[in-house]
C-alpha cells in the first residue's frame, strides 16, 4: 500500500499511514506531474504495458524473481480487471492427469496439429511442459477452480484435443484468473498501476529499449518513463473487425508500438474464427458447450459437422468447424436472423442436463438470456464464425524477448509461435501464463543487471510534438469513428474465413485510400478523460496492422489453419512451411520469412 | 427484456439525456440530450456510443467489454446504479433515458468516475489467499484439496466484477466516505470463507471497525443492484456472526477459525 514513484534522479517516496491508502495522496501526485506541458519523467526497472493475464503474470514474476526489490509499473489503457482476459469462458489446457492417460507429449502433439504445422515446435514443447505448475500456482494463489468428486481440479473437452485437458472454473476462467493475479499483485508493494494511462509510443534507441510515453488519461498530463525492461502484452488486435468476440478496448496499439519501434510482426495474416458467436452481438459463446456435450445443427436439423470431421464431429480445431459452417451457410442451410439479417446455425444444448447448463455454463446463459432472450435450457442459440483471436503478433523467442534488447513480449499481442495458422482453445489463457512468467523473469533478471539509461529528451519532445502538434490540435472533415468502422466492414468483408486474393487487394487498396484521409483531428479540446484522443490513436494503430494482416494474406499463397484463401485452397509446405516477418518502412510494410523449428513432428494431413 | 418483445419499435428513435459536466474546467453541469435511433437489441451503452460517435465526439464514457464481464461502465441510468451494457433500451419503453456518473465517487468527467479509492478499499481487505506457509504456497507440485461443497462457501462473493454498483447504491457510502463498503467487506469474506485460506485475522481487524461492518445498515441496496448476483449484503452479515462468535478479540483462535456456511 505504499506508493513511490521515482522522478530522474530524485526518488519520491511517500507511505501510507491510513487503514487503507486513502488514493486522494496518489491522485495529487499525478496532478502535480500533469498540470504542465512540461513533460515528467518517471523511473522504473520494469514497465509493463496491458494488464490482462499476461501482463498481470508477467508483472507478478518480476516481483518473485526481483525478490521484491525491482520497481515495476503496470500500465493500462483500461482500469484494473477490464482487459479482455476477463471475458476468456472455458478452460486452460494443462496435462494434469497421466494417472488417467494424458502425456505433454499428447498437448504438444494435439496443438502442433492444431496449427496447421506452423508452430515452432521446441516453443510448443516448453510450453506444454511448463503449464502444469501454472494451472498449481494460481490454485495456491486462490483460483476458484472447479473440481473433482475428490477435491481436484476439474478439466473438461475441448476442441481439437485427445484429452479433456481444459482445466476450468465454471465458464468464466478468463475473469477468474485476472481475478486470481490482480488480486495476488496487491500482496507486493513494488507493483504498482497506471491505470487509464495509454502509452503512445516506445523508445527504441540503437535496437535497444529505454522507455515509453504515455498520456494520463485522468488529467491528460503527457509523460515518460525511463525504463530498463519493457513488457508488450496488450492483447490481439481482434477490434479490426466489426463481428468480434472482443471488447472495444481490444485494437491493436501495442503491436503498432512494436512494429513502429522497428520489432518485427509475426504471422498476422493468421486470424481465428470462433465458431460460436452469438448473433447479432458477437459476444463469446464458449467451445466448452460443445466440449460439454452441444451440437451446431443446420436448418435441415442435422449435426452437419459429421460431414465434414468424421471423428471430433463438433471439437474439430476451430478453423475447421468455422469452414464448415460458411459452407453451410453458403449451401443454404443456414438460417437469417430476422433483426439483423445476419445468416446462422444453430447451437443446441437442449439435451444437456438443465443442471449442468446452470453450474458449467451459467454465465453463457446468461449472457444469452439477456442479449437474446433466449434460455438455451430450451432453445438453440444463434450462431457464426465470429473474429476471436490473431494467431500473429510480436516476434519473440521462447524467453518471451523481442528483437529489441530489453523489450519482451507476452500473450495474444506476441508471436512465441506455439499457435501457428491456428490455435486450440485453452491454450491463449495458458500461453498467456507461461510466456507472461517468462518475460517478467527475463525483464526483471535484466534490469537487476543494468544501469538506467534515460531516454533522450529529444524523442520525448518529438512524440509530443506528433501527439499535439499533428493529432491533437490537427484539422479534418471526416468522422474518425466512421472510418473506423469503415475499415472494419472491410475486414468483416474480405478477410473473413474465406479469402480470395483480389478481395485482398481491393481491400488494400480501400484501406490505404481511406488512411489519406482527414480523420487525423480531435473534436474533444478537453485534457481530461479524452477518449476522443485515445479513438483517434488507437484508429492509427489499427490502420498499420490491417494493413499488415491484408497484405500477409495476399502474400500467401496457400491455405494453412485459419488463412484459407479460395483461389490457393491447398497447403503448400514447399513454398509456405514458414513464418511471415513484417517489418516497418516509411513505405509501408516489408515483409521478410524464417523457417518454422521443427524437432519432431513432420507435417502430414490433419485429419479430424 | 428480451430483444423479441421490444415494446419500442424499428425505426422509432430514443431520447437520452446525459449528464455532462467537467469539475476540472469549472464549466456548469448540464444535460444534453441525444436522438438516437433505436434498433432491437440496442444497450444503452450502444445507445451512448451512437451519441458519441454521431454527435457529440467529447461525451466521456468509459466502457469496454459489452458483456457485463469487464464492469467499466456502471453509470446510473434513469435513478438506479447499473451497467449500461447490461441495461436494454426497451426496458424504458417511451421514456425518456437519463444518464448520470455513479453516486458516491468523485467525478471525473460527464459519466465517468473516479474508482482510486474503490480499488484502495478493495486492497484495504487483504483480497488474496493469505497462508501461513508462504514457501509451500509458491511450490507447484499439486493442488490443495477442496470439496465443491468449500467451493460452494465463497463461489457467489468471487463472482464480483468490481463495477462499483454496489458502492454506488449504498446509504451508508452516501454518509460516511470513509465506510469500507459492500464490494471491499464482501472480497474481506469471499476470502475469508475460502477453505484455502488463513488469514482472516487481519482482516477481522480491518472490517470490524468503526467504517467497517457495523455501520451496514443492512438496506440491502448492494445485493439489489448487483449484476453478477453476488450478496454483499449477506457477506457483510456473515462477517458479524463470525466477529461476535469469535472467542477472543484480539488472539490466535481467530486464525484457525472455522466459517460458518453460507448455505
Amino acid at each position: 500500500m505504499c506508493s513511490a514513484a521515482y522522478r530522474s534522479g530524485l526518488v519520491l517516496t511517500r507511505v501510507c499511514s491510513y487503514l487503507y491508502a486513502w488514493d486522494a495522496a496518489h491522485g495529487k501526485l499525478h496532478a502535480a506531474l500533469g498540470v504542465s506541458a512540461v513533460t515528467e519523467q518517471l523511473a522504473y526497472d520494469v514497465v509493463v504495458v496491458g494488464s490482462g493475464i499476461a501482463g498481470l503474470r508477467a508483472a507478478i514474476e518480476a516481483a518473485r524473481v526481483s525478490k521484491g526489490k525491482a520497481s515495476i509499473a503496470v500500465l493500462t489503457k483500461v482500469q484494473a480487471m477490464r482487459s479482455h482476459s476477463v471475458s476468456a469462458e472455458g478452460g486452460t489446457a494443462a496435462v494434469l492427469y497421466p494417472d488417467k492417460g494424458d502425456t505433454i507429449e499428447s498437448h504438444i502433439y494435439d496443438t502442433i496439429k492444431g496449427s496447421d504445422f506452423l508452430a515452432d515446435q521446441d516453443a510448443v514443447e516448453f510450453f506444454a511442459n511448463a503449464m502444469p505448475s501454472e494451472i498449481y500456482l494460481l490454485e495456491h494463489w486462490g483460483m476458484p477452480w472447479s473440481r473433482t468428486e475428490d477435491g481436484r481440479v476439474a478439466q473438461r473437452n475441448f476442441g481439437g484435443y485427445s484429452f479433456p485437458r481444459a482445466t476450468f472454473a465454471g465458464d468464466r476462467v478468463g475473469f477468474f484468473e485476472m481475478q486470481t493475479l490482480y488480486d495476488t499483485t496487491r500482496k507486493f508493494d513494488n507493483i504498482h498501476f497506471f491505470q487509464e494511462w495509454f502509452v503512445t509510443s516506445l523508445m527504441v534507441e540503437h535496437g535497444t529499449f529505454h522507455g515509453l510515453t504515455a498520456i494520463d488519461l485522468k488529467t491528460g498530463g503527457f509523460h515518460s518513463f525511463s525504463a530498463k525492461a519493457g513488457i508488450i502484452a496488450t492483447g490481439g488486435a481482434g477490434r479490426l473487425y466489426r463481428f468480434a468476440t472482443y471488447g472495444y478496448s481490444s485494437t491493436p496499439d501495442g503491436l503498432s508500438l512494436a512494429y513502429r519501434a522497428g520489432v518485427p510482426i509475426e504471422d498476422m495474416e493468421f486470424v481465428q474464427f470462433h465458431p460460436t458467436g452469438l448473433v447479432p452481438s458477437g459476444v463469446l459463446i464458449t467451445e466448452g458447450a460443445r466440449g460439454d456435450g452441444a451440437n451446431l445443427i443446420n436448418n435441415k436439423g442435422d449435426r452437419f459437422m459429421k460431414k465434414y470431421a468424421p471423428e471430433k464431429l463438433d471439437l474439430a480445431s476451430r478453423d475447421v468447424v468455422s469452414r464448415a459452417m460458411i459452407t453451410e451457410i453458403q449451401e443454404g442451410r443456414g438460417f437469417k436472423d430476422p433483426v439483423s439479417g445476419m445468416e446462422h446455425l444453430l447451437l443446441d444444448l437442449r439435451h444437456l442436463a438443465a443442471e449442468k447448463i446452470k453450474e458449467r455454463l451459467s454465465a453463457i446463459r446468461e449472457i444469452a438470456i439477456k442479449f437474446k432472450g433466449i434460455d438455451p435450457i430450451d432453445e438453440p442459440l444463434p450462431v457464426r464464425p465470429v473474429c476471436h483471436y490473431t494467431m500473429g503478433g510480436i516476434r519473440t523467442n521462447i524467453g518471451a524477448e523481442t528483437s529489441a534488447a530489453g523489450l519482451w513480449s507476452a500473450g495474444e499481442a506476441a508471436c512465441v509461435s506455439i499457435n501457428g495458422a491456428n490455435r486450440l482453445g485453452a491454450n491463449s489463457t495458458a500461453e498467456c501464463l507461461v510466456f507472461g512468467a517468462q518475460a517478467g523473469a527475463g525483464a526483471a533478471k535484466h534490469a537487476m543487471r543494468k544501469p538506467t539509461h534515460d531516454p533522450s529528451q529529444e524523442t520525448v519532445h518529438e512524440e509530443e510534438k506528433r501527439l499535439y502538434d499533428e493529432i491533437f490540435h490537427g484539422a479534418g472533415d471526416e468522422n474518425p469513428y466512421e472510418i473506423h468502422t469503415h475499415v472494419q466492414t472491410m475486414m468483416d468483408d474480405y478477410a473473413y474465413v474465406y479469402r480470395m486474393g483480389d478481395g485482398l487487394e481491393k481491400a488494400l487498396r480501400e484501406l490505404r485510400e481511406l488512411r489519406r484521409k482527414s480523420y487525423r483531428h480531435v473534436d474533444d479540446q478537453a485534457k481530461e478523460y479524452n477518449t476522443n484522443f485515445v479513438n483517434v490513436l488507437e484508429l492509427e494503430a489499427m490502420f498499420d496492422i490491417a494493413e499488415i494482416v491484408l497484405a500477409s494474406g495476399l502474400a500467401r499463397t496457400e491455405s494453412r489453419g485459419a488463412h484459407s484463401r479460395i483461389d490457393y485452397p491447398k497447403r503448400d509446405d514447399v513454398n509456405w512451411l514458414r513464418h511471415t516477418l513484417t517489418c516497418y518502412t516509411v513505405d509501408g510494410p516489408r515483409f521478410e520469412y524464417a523457417p518454422v523449428t521443427i524437432t519432431k513432428y513432420q507435417p502430414t494431413e490433419r485429419h479430424y | 427484456m428480451s430483444s423479441g418483445q421490444d415494446p419500442v419499435q424499428s425505426g422509432k428513435s430514443v431520447l437520452l439525456k446525459a449528464f455532462r459536466a467537467n469539475p476540472k474546467t469549472g464549466v456548469k453541469p448540464r444535460y444534453q440530450s441525444f436522438e438516437v435511433p433505436f434498433e432491437p437489441g440496442m444497450t444503452v451503452l450502444s445507445a451512448l456510443l451512437y451519441a458519441k460517435e454521431h454527435v457529440d465526439h467529447s461525451l466521456a464514457i468509459r466502457f469496454s467489454c459489452r458483456m457485463a464481464s469487464c464492469g467499466s461502465c456502471g453509470m446510473t441510468i434513469n435513478g438506479l446504479p447499473k451497467l449500461a451494457c447490461y441495461t436494454q433500451v426497451a426496458e424504458f419503453a417511451n421514456q425518456t433515458i437519463t444518464v448520470e456518473p455513479l453516486g458516491h465517487y468523485p467525478l471525473i468527467r460527464d459519466l465517468v468516475t473516479d474508482f482510486d479509492g474503490f480499488f484502495a478499499k478493495h486492497e484495504a481487505v487483504s483480497p488474496f489467499l493469505v497462508r501461513r506457509n508462504l514457501e509451500e504456497q509458491e511450490t507447484t507440485e499439486s493442488e490443495y484439496l477442496q470439496s465443491s461443497r468449500e467451493l460452494d462457501d465463497f463461489l457467489q462473493f468471487s463472482y464480483c466484477i468490481k463495477c462499483g454498483l454496489c458502492n454506488a447504491a449504498c446509504p451508508t457510502a452516501a454518509s460516511d466516505p470513509l465506510f469500507i463498503g459492500p464490494q471491499a467487506l464482501g472480497q474481506a469474506y469471499r476470502y475469508i470463507a475460502d477453505s484455502r485460506d488463513e488469514g482472516a485475522l487481519s482482516r477481522i481487524l480491518t472490517v470490524d471497525s468503526n467504517h467497517g461492518i457495523w455501520r451496514c445498515h443492512f438496506a440491502g441496496a448492494c445485493s439489489f443492484v448487483c449484476p453478477k448476483g453476488v450478496d454483499p449484503a449477506l457477506a457483510i452479515q456473515n462477517l458479524r456472526r463470525l466477529v461476535i462468535s469469535a472467542p477472543s478479540r484480539a488472539g490466535a483462535p481467530l486464525l484457525t477459525y472455522r466459517k460458518p456456511r453460507s448455505s
